[in-house]
């Protein structure tokens, strides 16, 4: 959202000079409006209106960075309230607590071991946030070193005692962990300390005014990577904090222009679990939360993945025909489409089946079986001409095909177009290892 | 700096629809639900009125359901062959406060079960719950079409909720609706235009559109339900902004999608890194439920006690007021 050429004109010397070789000012501000331009081009600008230009055109959300090396975690940057409008693009950071009062070592044992595999992609929890419930800076210290040593992943460091930070940071500072937080007590310190080190810093108020205040006084301090924590603890004020944020920010209102994150406080952790899809959804861009329950979090990352994938797009896989296991000519085929969900749904099932095969990924533009037959790119003599083209009478000599259940009335037209016998599978890919077995077991 | 929150202004509230009349508005029920009447995005409340809160929905079948999973045992086992205490339990011990009957058996691929059976099916859930009902047919045109006439005379004065109507088939449905006063679902595959168009094709019926419930249809966490979150929004956005035709509450079949994935049934010992199968499945329905009532869906229709526990904890928390 950068100015328009008028408004850039407005800010020029109106001299008509023309050294920014374009031959005045109003085509220099028309060409630096659709970026065919730079500003520096122009030697004549003032300085003031130099910050203006800038500041117009940086991203609404500032970038903020946490972490170092393969698990660097990049949040803001965003431009949207809808998802649908164009997208949301950095997922949110999900952090769970490890208090330093807790036996650290074996949390951060199973915080490690937060990952999970679906869909063919891998999903990993982002960050271990390590909490000073002791109020002992050493006892602090020590916690955050044995996170530094355990994981590579993401960290935030919470106190809001300095000196506890400043030790912790002795040992973690390298790691880029965002310092947890700037309060209206001790900011002076905290933006000292996370200057020095160079630290994302989170800025934590009592409520959006409070916040407000606060953020402005810490960038007049002289730090920018924030990340903003309205500070409100109740579900529904969060929720309404959070959308302001991000209306503020697109808004323009460059108080507001960093990420901004929520704390949960349920104890149940399904309960924990339903709060924190509600940030989630809402704008939430750091979830600091203490579940570490896989059941928990498998669906909640689930979501988070479907929340930020680009509406536009489906995320589709290669159409062709793919090989699980070691196949022989005596392998089964089976047909799906090209929609990644679908597939890698089916791609999961048939090696469950441990039956070697062949599966079809018929190109459906991207969308999943019944959508696609609606749609008419799933049909019998689609599927039958795609056989043919992928010259399949030579890898198998049989002549039998497997189609998904939900689309069984195609089989009649795929058997006459293709002369394949069609077998109609289970409705759900989840069938289909009892149905191998059955089928093609020996 | 001073901030100055932002404000919309929205020029269209959502349709109020109540389900459910007591013995004074001709029906049996103790209790009624109203949903609908916002006047701003979900739980903004700072910003409009949200005068009802999302209500939640277990669903019963009125056939032992084949296929659901072993975990469901323990709290239905012993009701799955009589739908009226199946009902019962649901309400009393687990506190939904509507109760969802499918009528899965009239499916002729299932026990294809007469009219006469459906409508007793439904005389055994009225007689033994007071809560506000949701009937929905087996989901095979035809044979919805037998049995919705007959359904809709025997709750005749209960002002149920009767589902689907969908754009190849809403005629019998609304006929059935309208003469026995019924609130009805219109349900649309994903596809906004088809979701406005079906309401007024309803609403040339002269049926009272005010009396619709949309099901924009959802999809399980991880099963394509970002596509029915997005129509969500646009229908809610676009709803305040003044289309009429949109300004409706929304239902979705939360139960029905989630138990249907891998993730929700597969055994532990399948996936360790997802952890025990049981609460695994009852969070996948917690975080679709949840997404959607960000979205503005107004009844979730679960299947499991314990998601439905946290859903109306959820509720309660998300109806507190916000303010500035
Ligand atoms: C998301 C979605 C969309 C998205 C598509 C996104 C995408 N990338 O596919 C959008 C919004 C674009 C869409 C559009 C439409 N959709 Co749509 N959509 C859905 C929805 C909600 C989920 C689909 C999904 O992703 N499922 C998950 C995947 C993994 O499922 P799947 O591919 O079917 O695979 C499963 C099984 O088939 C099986 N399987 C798959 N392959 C194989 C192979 C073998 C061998 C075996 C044995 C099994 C098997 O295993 C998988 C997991 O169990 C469903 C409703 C629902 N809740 O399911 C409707 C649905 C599929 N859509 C429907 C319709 C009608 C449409 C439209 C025609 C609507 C319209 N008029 O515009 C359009 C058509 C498409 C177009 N013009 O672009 C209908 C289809 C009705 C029918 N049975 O004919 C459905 C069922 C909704 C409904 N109840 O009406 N849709
Ligand atoms: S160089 Fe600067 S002042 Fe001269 S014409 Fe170009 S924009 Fe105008």
């Amino acid at each position: 959202m950068g100015l328009t050429g008028l408004q850039i004109f407005k800010l020029l010397p109106k001299t008509n000079c023309g050294e920014c070789d374009l031959p005045t000012c109003m085509a220099f501000a028309m060409a630096l409006a659709q970026g065919k331009t730079s500003l520096d081009m122009c030697p004549y600008v003032s300085d003031e209106a130099k910050e203006q230009l800038e500041s117009a055109a940086a991203p609404p959300i500032k970038k903020v960075t946490v972490g170092t090396g393969e698990f660097t975690r990049a949040i803001g940057d965003e431009t949207e309230i809808f998802r649908h409008d164009k997208r949301f693009f950095n997922e949110t950071i999900l952090a769970i607590e490890v208090k330093d009062t807790d036996d650290v070592d074996a949390k951060c044992e199973n915080f490690n071991d937060l990952k999970f595999e679906r869909i063919g992609m891998e999903f990993v929890v982002d960050a271990v946030a390590v909490v000073n419930d002791s109020g002992d800076a050493d006892k602090f210290k020590s916690a955050v070193e044995t996170a530094v040593n355990k994981t590579e992943r993401c960290l935030v460091l919470m106190s809001e005692d300095v000196d506890a930070m400043a030790k912790a940071l002795e040992v973690a500072a390298d790691r880029k962990p965002l310092i947890y937080a700037a309060t209206n007590d001790n900011y002076e310190k905290m933006v000292e300390l996370a200057k020095e080190k160079g630290c994302p810093l989170a800025v934590r108020g009592n409520g959006l005014m409070d916040t407000a205040e606060l953020v402005d006084k810490v960038v007049a301090a002289g730090h920018k990577d924030l990340v903003i924590d309205p500070g409100s603890r109740e579900m529904s004020q969060t929720l309404a904090d959070l959308s302001q944020i991000r209306r503020a920010a697109l808004r323009r209102v460059r108080t507001f222009g960093y990420p901004s994150m929520a704390v949960t406080t349920k104890e149940d952790p399904m309960e924990e679990n339903s709060e924190a899809t509600v940030y989630m959804s809402n704008y939430a861009q750091l979830i600091v939360m203490k579940t570490d329950e896989k059941a928990a979090l498998v669906p909640l990352v689930s979501w988070r993945l479907n929340l930020y994938t680009d509406p536009q797009k489906p995320i589709a896989v290669e159409p062709g025909l793919y090989e699980v296991g070691e196949v022989n000519p005596d392998s089964p085929v089976y047909v799906t489409t090209n929609f990644s969900l679908t597939y890698f749904i089916v791609e999961g099932e048939v090696e469950g089946s441990k039956i070697p095969s062949y599966i079809i990924s018929v190109d459906t533009d991207g969308i999943s079986v019944l959508t696609a037959w609606a749609d008419n790119k799933f049909s019998g003599d689609i599927i039958a001409k795609y056989i043919k083209d992928l010259g399949l009478e030579e890898k198998v000599n049989h002549k039998k095909i497997v189609i998904p259940g939900g689309v069984a009335v195609i089989s009649g037209k795929l058997e006459d177009e293709s002369g394949w016998e069609v077998i109609v599978g289970p409705r759900e890919a989840s069938g289909i290892p009892k149905f191998a077995r059955e089928k093609f077991g020996k | 700096m001073a901030f100055n929150i932002v404000k919309e202004k929205y020029r269209n509230k959502i349709s109020q629809v109540t389900i459910g009349a007591t013995k004074e508005e001709g029906g049996t029920r103790t209790s009624t639900v109203t949903i609908g009447g916002e006047e701003a995005l979900p739980y903004l409340h700072f910003e409009g009125n949200i005068p009802n809160r999302p209500v939640t929905a277990l669903e019963v079948w009125d056939i032992a359901p084949p296929g659901w999973n072993e975990c469901f045992n323990q709290y239905y086992g012993d009701v799955y062959n009589d739908v009226g205490e199946w009902a019962r339990k649901c309400v009393e011990e687990y506190g939904a406060e509507m109760i969802c009957l499918r009528l899965k058996g009239a499916d002729p691929d299932e026990d294809n079960r007469s009219a006469d059976e459906c409508e007793a099916a439904l005389k055994k859930v009225l007689d033994s719950v007071g809560v506000p009902i949701i009937v929905l047919g087996c989901g095979k045109f035809e044979k919805d079409n037998e049995i919705f006439m007959k359904v809709a005379e025997s709750g005749a004065g209960e002002n149920l909720l009767m589902g689907v109507a969908e754009q190849e088939n809403y005629k019998t449905l609304t006929a059935a609706a309208l003469g026995y006063k019924h609130a009805i679902i219109a349900q649309s595959p994903i596809d906004i235009n088809i979701a406005k168009q079906l309401n007024i094709m309803i609403g040339e019926m002269n049926f009272d559109t005010d009396r619709i419930v949309m099901d924009p249809t959802i999809a399980a966490v991880g099963y394509g339900i970002e596509y029915g979150y997005s129509i969500m929004q646009r229908a809610r956005f676009g709803a305040l902004g003044g289309d009429k035709a949109m300004a409706k509450p929304m239902i979705g079949n939360i139960g029905w999608e989630v138990w249907k994935t891998k993730e929700a049934n597969a055994p532990v010992s399948d996936f360790p890194e997802w952890g025990e199968q049981e609460p695994r499945g009852i969070n996948w329905e917690i975080v679709t439920a949840t997404s959607l009532l960000c979205a503005g869906l107004n009844i979730a229709v679960l299947r499991h006690p314990s998601s439905l526990a946290v859903v109306k904890k959820t509720i309660d928390d998300l109806m507190k007021p916000n303010s500035y």
